[in-house]
Formats: structure tokens, sequence, C-alpha cells
């Protein structure tokens, strides 16, 4: 059952490795997936240790309800101390990967030391191997999947590799699986590359005995219809994400020309419509594909139409690439965008931070803050198609003094460059910030600010905030499991009551990323989806185990402080720009240029962003300086921690 | 005229490559998730975008039938599905070698052959496919509506062509 998945301790110095249950004491508090893997960052981690040195520890799990009939169970979750910021490192890919890791008996990987040379990981049926890499190092991810399957004779391996990027420790290299799922932020590639791990190979047989089968079957086909049902879903399964990006657009949500500008204009050639018709000439009618078990189907197919890579598959390409290849470097090709989106799953790398930081070199150059002799000679404005892509190629090979610099992310780049570079580096954390603009929407602007892996939509976003949903509604939502009867507002312009919603949304996601579902299967984008009501379900059916929704939020309220005392134990300060809960001042001083009249003009307000961080501190038992208040680590049995119960 | 039973109808080009068809498979087979007891698999060509449902035809005359040298395998014509009597059945796996689909399984856990049944008339794959890549309809509606789909393409291209002609 899904409860004997065990937890591989794997030394790559010494070559040991260890495989140990998991504890159900250690299940009822941490369910699996994200929760658990903070646990074991802050238990089996050093305190100040370099994030691209053996001492770093990598998480990779899946969550307790992975290859389960829970709906879409095909979240993979990789966590380390990011080198990026120096704080949580954290990412969530979709695809195949954990659903072949726990039919190969594995729910937790915990990955310490660093190999003398290239190696990778075959997990197979119990067991663990740790073989050479030697012939896979410089290949693509694609590359080094089909190399794996071929070496091991086994069509149906999957593997979360590194690229180029990750080999050369790129601070914004991601981690892959398939063709383009990817675990995006906090360079998590990079410390896979520093530790001289290329992959990891699954594949397993070995049963997941469910709970109760027949109701497990009803309860999933209920669940799908629900899901399948919401307008939402339906539009992601027939445009994919960019249709998020071209509504966003449509008011005014969108960064352009780095965060000069909130809308990207004169830009039919890359709206939604415009790639699927792509997608459709090259692919075929049905061009959507979908992750483990999912009916969301939401990944596009295309092949790239025109230009040096005509002909060429991939998938995708998600929002963030529409941001990173268009939006904010203010180009408007689909080819660009097509071509950028392939080259970034290939060498592995993040679209988003790629795009952002380019955008970011793109504004430092016209301010003349950079200049040509740190560019070697590359023409680095904005709109310029072909400086963008050829930016790309250095950062992931490290090529110029520019590639070499914003490799290593945002803050130490911002450190190299000098000057008053750093002020116009739109990150939280030293995360970059999602391709979207949050100056007119307080509620998104909080849940960045204090999301615990930086800059972020995927650990606190109250999407929803954007429906103008009336209160009696969002109350239904926002009152369960547990009571609230503070202010709320339908306006996204407000600043009341978002504070609780920031909150309700982080222990949302939390409780989804621990049973390892995909956030399209809950209050993300769809107000009427499954949430923890529904989970104690899903969760009874498939494992046996019985909670409340009361304490499914309990443990995703435990899961998120573990993170916050992670965070604080590297240094988060409360108004730290680098390290802290806080916003760069554009966000405060430059108002939206662009947009729907109640955008334009629109800045955060700084006194009412401060209170709300003073109200989100106090839903989460903080003190004012978001240190957390210690009858609330009694209360989220936190007290005794690091206690190594795993 | 009578309907000559239900037979699995799969339209490869709608397939979203989930799997989920894999895993209630093994579900409602043996309580347990696992692909590798799945009865359908989606053949994949990952690098190509391709994904092909395989699973049981049913054959009329089924090889597996022929060459079952003890008679465990006949056709159940009631739901137009061949069927093995696993109390007969000597585990040979000459049946899994004449299978020109490969839909007739050997588990290396039960050491037993293993293949679709239909699920006694309500197969679980089409229940939970919600883009009807695999559904479930009468044997000779399966070419009526193979015919249609061919015929719509048909007009299109004779409405483009007279649009052209027009404009010339």
């Amino acid at each position: 059952m899904a409860l004997n998945r065990k937890i591989a301790y794997i030394d790559l110095s010494t070559g040991k490795i260890e495989i140990r249950p998991i504890p159900i004491d250690v299940r009822r508090k941490f369910l699996g997936g994200r929760g658990l893997d903070a646990y074991l960052l802050y238990n089996h981690t050093k305190k100040g240790c370099d994030p691209l040195g053996p001492d770093n520890t990598l998480m990779v799990s899946g969550g307790i309800l992975t290859a389960t009939l829970a709906s879409a169970t095909a979240r993979t979750h990789v966590m380390a101390k990011s080198p990026l910021g120096g704080l949580l490192g954290s990412c969530n890919m979709g695809g195949f990967f954990a659903p072949e890791l726990a039919w190969a008996g594995f729910h937790h990987l915990v990955i310490k030391g660093k190999a003398e040379k290239p190696v990778y990981l075959w997990i197979h049926n119990g067991k663990i191997e740790i073989r050479d890499a030697r012939g896979l190092w410089g290949k693509t991810t694609t590359e080094t999947q089909w190399a794996i399957r071929e070496e091991l004779a086994d069509e149906d391996i999957k593997s979360l590799v590194i690229g180029q990027a990750g080999e050369n420790k790129v601070r914004i290299a991601n981690v892959m699986t398939g063709i383009k799922n990817s675990g995006g932020r906090t360079g998590m590639g990079a410390v896979m590359g520093s530790k001289n791990l290329k992959a990891i190979a699954a594949r397993g047989t070995m049963d997941i005995k469910i709970a109760y089968p027949k109701e497990a079957l009803d309860y999933n086909k209920r669940f799908i219809d629900q899901i399948t049902s919401a307008k939402v879903n339906q539009t992601q399964g027939a445009l994919g994400t960019p249709f998020i990006w071209g509504a966003t657009n449509s008011w005014g949500g969108v960064r352009c020309r780095n965060f000069q500008y909130n809308q990207e204009l004169y830009c039919d050639e890359i709206e939604p419509e415009a790639l699927d018709e792509v997608c459709a000439e090259t692919m075929g009618p049905y061009h959507m594909a979908g992750c483990f078990g999912c009916q969301v189907h939401c990944r596009a197919k295309y092949k790239i139409p025109t230009g040096p890579y005509a002909g060429v598959y991939d998938e995708g390409p998600e929002y963030t690439s529409q941001g990173a290849f268009c939006g904010e470097p203010d180009c408007r090709s689909i080819e660009t965008l097509l071509t950028g989106n392939h080259l970034v799953d290939q060498w592995g790398m993040d679209n988003l931070e790629t795009g952002s930081l380019i955008s970011w070199a793109m504004e430092l150059y016209e301010l003349g803050i950079l200049t040509k002799k740190e560019t070697d000679g590359l023409e680095l404005t904005f709109s310029n198609d072909e400086a963008l892509l050829e930016m790309t190629r250095r950062i992931a090979f490290r090529e110029g003094w520019l590639g070499n610099a914003l490799a290593e992310g945002g803050i130490i780049a911002s450190e190299m460059i000098g000057k008053n570079s750093f002020d116009y580096l739109i990150q939280v954390k030293g995360v970059s910030n999602l391709h979207s603009d949050e100056r007119a929407t307080p509620a998104l602007a909080l849940n960045i600010a204090t999301a615990s892996r930086g800059s972020d939509h995927l650990r606190s976003r109250p999407a929803i905030d954007l429906y103008h949903l009336p209160v009696e509604v969002m109350r239904k939502i926002y009152s369960n499991p547990v009571p609230y009867d503070g202010p709320l507002s339908s306006e996204h312009t407000e600043y009341i009551g978002k504070p609780w919603q920031v909150f309700w949304h982080e222990n949302c996601y939390m409780a989804v990323d621990c049973l390892g579902i995909c956030k399209y299967h809950t209050v993300f984008l769809g107000a009427t989806l499954p949430n923890f009501e529904d989970w104690t379900k899903v969760l009874r059916y498939n494992t046996g185990l019985e909670f409340t929704p009361r304490e499914i939020w309990d443990i995703a309220e435990r899961c998120n402080m573990i993170e916050r005392l992670f965070n604080l134990r590297e240094g988060l300060q409360r108004e730290d720009l680098k390290k802290g809960d806080m916003l760069n001042h554009r966000y405060f001083d430059e108002p939206c240029r662009r947009g729907a009249p109640d955008v334009v003009g629109r800045v955060i307000d700084r006194e009412k962003f401060k209170k709300m961080v003073d109200e989100l501190y106090e839903y989460k038992g903080l003190d004012k300086n978001g240190i957390p208040k210690p009858e609330t680590l009694k209360r989220l049995s936190l007290e005794n921690e690091p206690a190594h119960l795993v | 005229m009578e309907p000559m039973g239900k037979v699995l109808a799969i339209t490869p080009e709608k397939c979203t490559g989930c799997r989920l068809c894999e895993l209630v498979c093994s579900v409602f087979h043996d309580g347990v998730s696992n692909a590798d007891r799945s009865r359908i698999k989606i053949m994949k060509w990952e690098s190509e975008g391709l994904y092909i449902p395989m699973s049981c035809q049913q054959c009329q005359d089924a090889p597996c039938m022929m060459v079952c040298p003890v008679k465990a395998i006949s056709r159940d014509e009631k739901l137009s599905r061949v069927m093995v009597n696993h109390d007969i059945c000597i585990g040979c796996r000459s049946c899994v070698a004449v299978c020109p689909f490969g839909a007739m399984n050997f588990s290396a856990i039960d050491r037993k052959n293993f293949k679709c049944d239909l699920c006694d008339g309500d197969p679980q794959c089409v229940r939970f496919c919600d883009m009807k890549a695999v559904d479930y309809v009468e044997a000779n509606r399966v070419s009526i509506l193979k015919k249609k789909a061919a015929a719509e393409k048909i007009s299109v291209a004779r409405r483009e062509a007279a649009a052209l002609e027009r404009e010339m």
C-alpha cells in the first residue's frame, strides 16, 4: 500500500544507501511530498551550508497519494537549500516520474554528499544502484532520458534529469522529466549538478494496494467530473496555460519590458488562440497531452513552424514561456517563443528566471548600467529576439561575462554588475518574479512577498481574487475548515480580507503538495474545485487513513511552519530586500502605465502592505518580526524540532 | 438486426497519454495500483508526441484461442470477448507469443496470463477516458463512425475547392 513506500538516504560521497520505512506518526504529522521534504530538509541540512556544496541535501519525493486513484497524482517534488537566495529551494513538476518512483517502492529520496565522477541513480523495485554517468554528461535533458532507457533496455523507465545548465551549476537550472515537465524554480538543477548527479531513473512494478478500490474508483470518477466540468479547466484543456497569460494581459497584469509596463500591446501572434493554431497545424486537431492520470490535459504539443529549428517537436509553451520570451523582453514572435521554450527545455533551465533575468539585463543595458563591454558586443535591447535567444544560450553554457554573471542568478549578478542594478531586479528572496504584475492586486502582491520559496504564484496565490466573486461565495470557501468571520472583499484592488485569503491558500496548496496532486485540482484557478473535505475521502479510500478536514489543515500549517523555520535559520528577516518578505521598491513607487481603468495608476500602498504582512503573521502565529511565537510552535507540535523523527 | 455486441473502439489521435486507463484497469481487476498489471497499455513515442492505446481486439478467430494446447481460451459470445479459464490454463505462454497485438500479457507476479475482459460489460478505461480515445460501441457502428469522420474531411475539402473556384 501507499503507506509502505520508503525513504532512501543516499550518500553520494561514500556510496552508502540506507532504506527506512516512514513511521505512521510521521505520516500523520507531515503526510508526505513537500511537507515531509521540508521536515527532512530542516533535519538533514547543516545550518549555513553552501547550497552548491556537498553538505546541501537534496530531497526528491512523491506525495502520500502518488499513483493512487486520487486523480492527477503526477507531481514530483524536489527540495534543497536554494542556490539562488540561500533560503528554501523547492520545485514541483508533473509528468510520470513520481508514480514510477512509488511503483519502484519509494516516496522520498534524501541525497547527500557529492559523487567523485558523474553518476545517476537507478531505482528499481526496492533497490537503488549508483551508476556511472560519464557517458551522459554533456547531453540534453531528452538525450539523457532516452540514453538511460537504451542503456538499461527498458522503454518504461522514467527519469528526472538535468541538462547542460545543471551540469554547469547555472543557478537557474531546473530538473526535468519527459519533454517539458520541469521543476523550474530555485535552481534545483544546479544542486544536482553540484553533486555530479546527472539523473535519477526509476522503474517499478510493485503493487500499491488501494484500501477501498470500489469507493476509490467511484470517488475518482466524481472528482474528475467536478474538475472537468469547471469552465477554467475546459479552457486549460483546449489552450493550456497560455490562456491565462492572454487573459491577464488583457487587463494589464503582466510584466512588460522588465517592470516598465504591465501590458504587452500588438501581440496577436503570441495570443493563446494563435498558439493553438500552430499546434493544430503541426500536430492535428487533438494536440493536448496530460500528465499521469489527469483529465485536464493542459500540455500542448507543437512543432516549431519556422526558423533554424523548424519541424522540431516540443511541448508547452506555458504562460511562463510567453512571459519569458515575449512579454518581458517585449518580443512578439511566435518563432522566438516556441524556439526559446525548446532551448530551455533541452538545456534544462527555468524559463521564468531566464526571461526575467535577461529582461532585467535589457533594462540595465538601455539605462547604460550595462554596456557592450559586459555583453561582449551583443546589442541587448528590448525587442531584440536574436539577442534574447543568444543570451539564453550564453547563460546555459556560462559564456561571456554577462552570460556567466546571469548564470549566478539575480542577487549575485547584481553584486557583480554593481551600481544600482539591484534596484531594477524584480525578485523576492533571490527568486525572480513570475511574469505577472501585482501592483493592482494587493492580495497577489502579499502572496509573492511572503511565499516561502521566494516570489512565486504556486505557494499561496489567491488567484480567484480576480474573479470578483460575491462575498457570500468567498465566505463559503474561506471559512472552511477553519472558521473565519473577518472581512472579505470581492474587489481585487482592495487590501482588506486579503491576508486571510493568502493564509488559506498557503495551507490549501501545501496540503495539495503533500498529497502529490496538481493545483488545477483544487481552489487555484477554479472556485468550485475540491479541497479539504474531499481530501479526507480520497485519503481514506486510497490509503485507509482517517483524517478530518481540520487535521489536514493543521498538517499543512505545520509544514508551512517548518519551511518558515528553515528560512529563519538561514537568515530570513522581514524587510530584508534579499532575504525577506519584501517587495522591490518599484511596486510601491512606480504606478502602472497601462491596462484597464481600475489598473492604470495603481501602486501598492506601503503602509497598507505593511499592515497586510502584520495580519498574515498574526494568522500564522508569528511575531512582528516574522518569528514564530513559542505557543505557535507548541500548538503545531514543533517545539522540539529538529527532532530527527526521520 | 441483432446487434453483434460491443467492442472497444480506439481513436489513437484523441489519446492524451495520461494513462488513467492503466491505473483504473489495475485497481478494478486487482485492487491495486500498478500499471504493469493493466490490460490496456499506452504505447508512446514521446519524442514525437504520439500515444497509442493498445488492448485486446477480442478477435473472432483469435490466434490465442487456436494455439492454446489445453483449450483454456474460448469466446464468450454474449459479451463478444475472448476469455481465459485459469482452472485449465497450464501457463505455457503460447498465447502470449502468438497474439499479433501483444495484448495477451503474462504477469511475473502472479505467474499467469491476463487479458482484457471488458470489465464484464462496463470497461473502466472507457468510463474514465474523458477524451473517448477509448470508447465502447456496437461493433457495426465503428466503421460507420469512421466513414462519417472521413466524409466530413471530404466535404470540407469540397467546400474549400468550391470557394477556390469562385475566387478564380
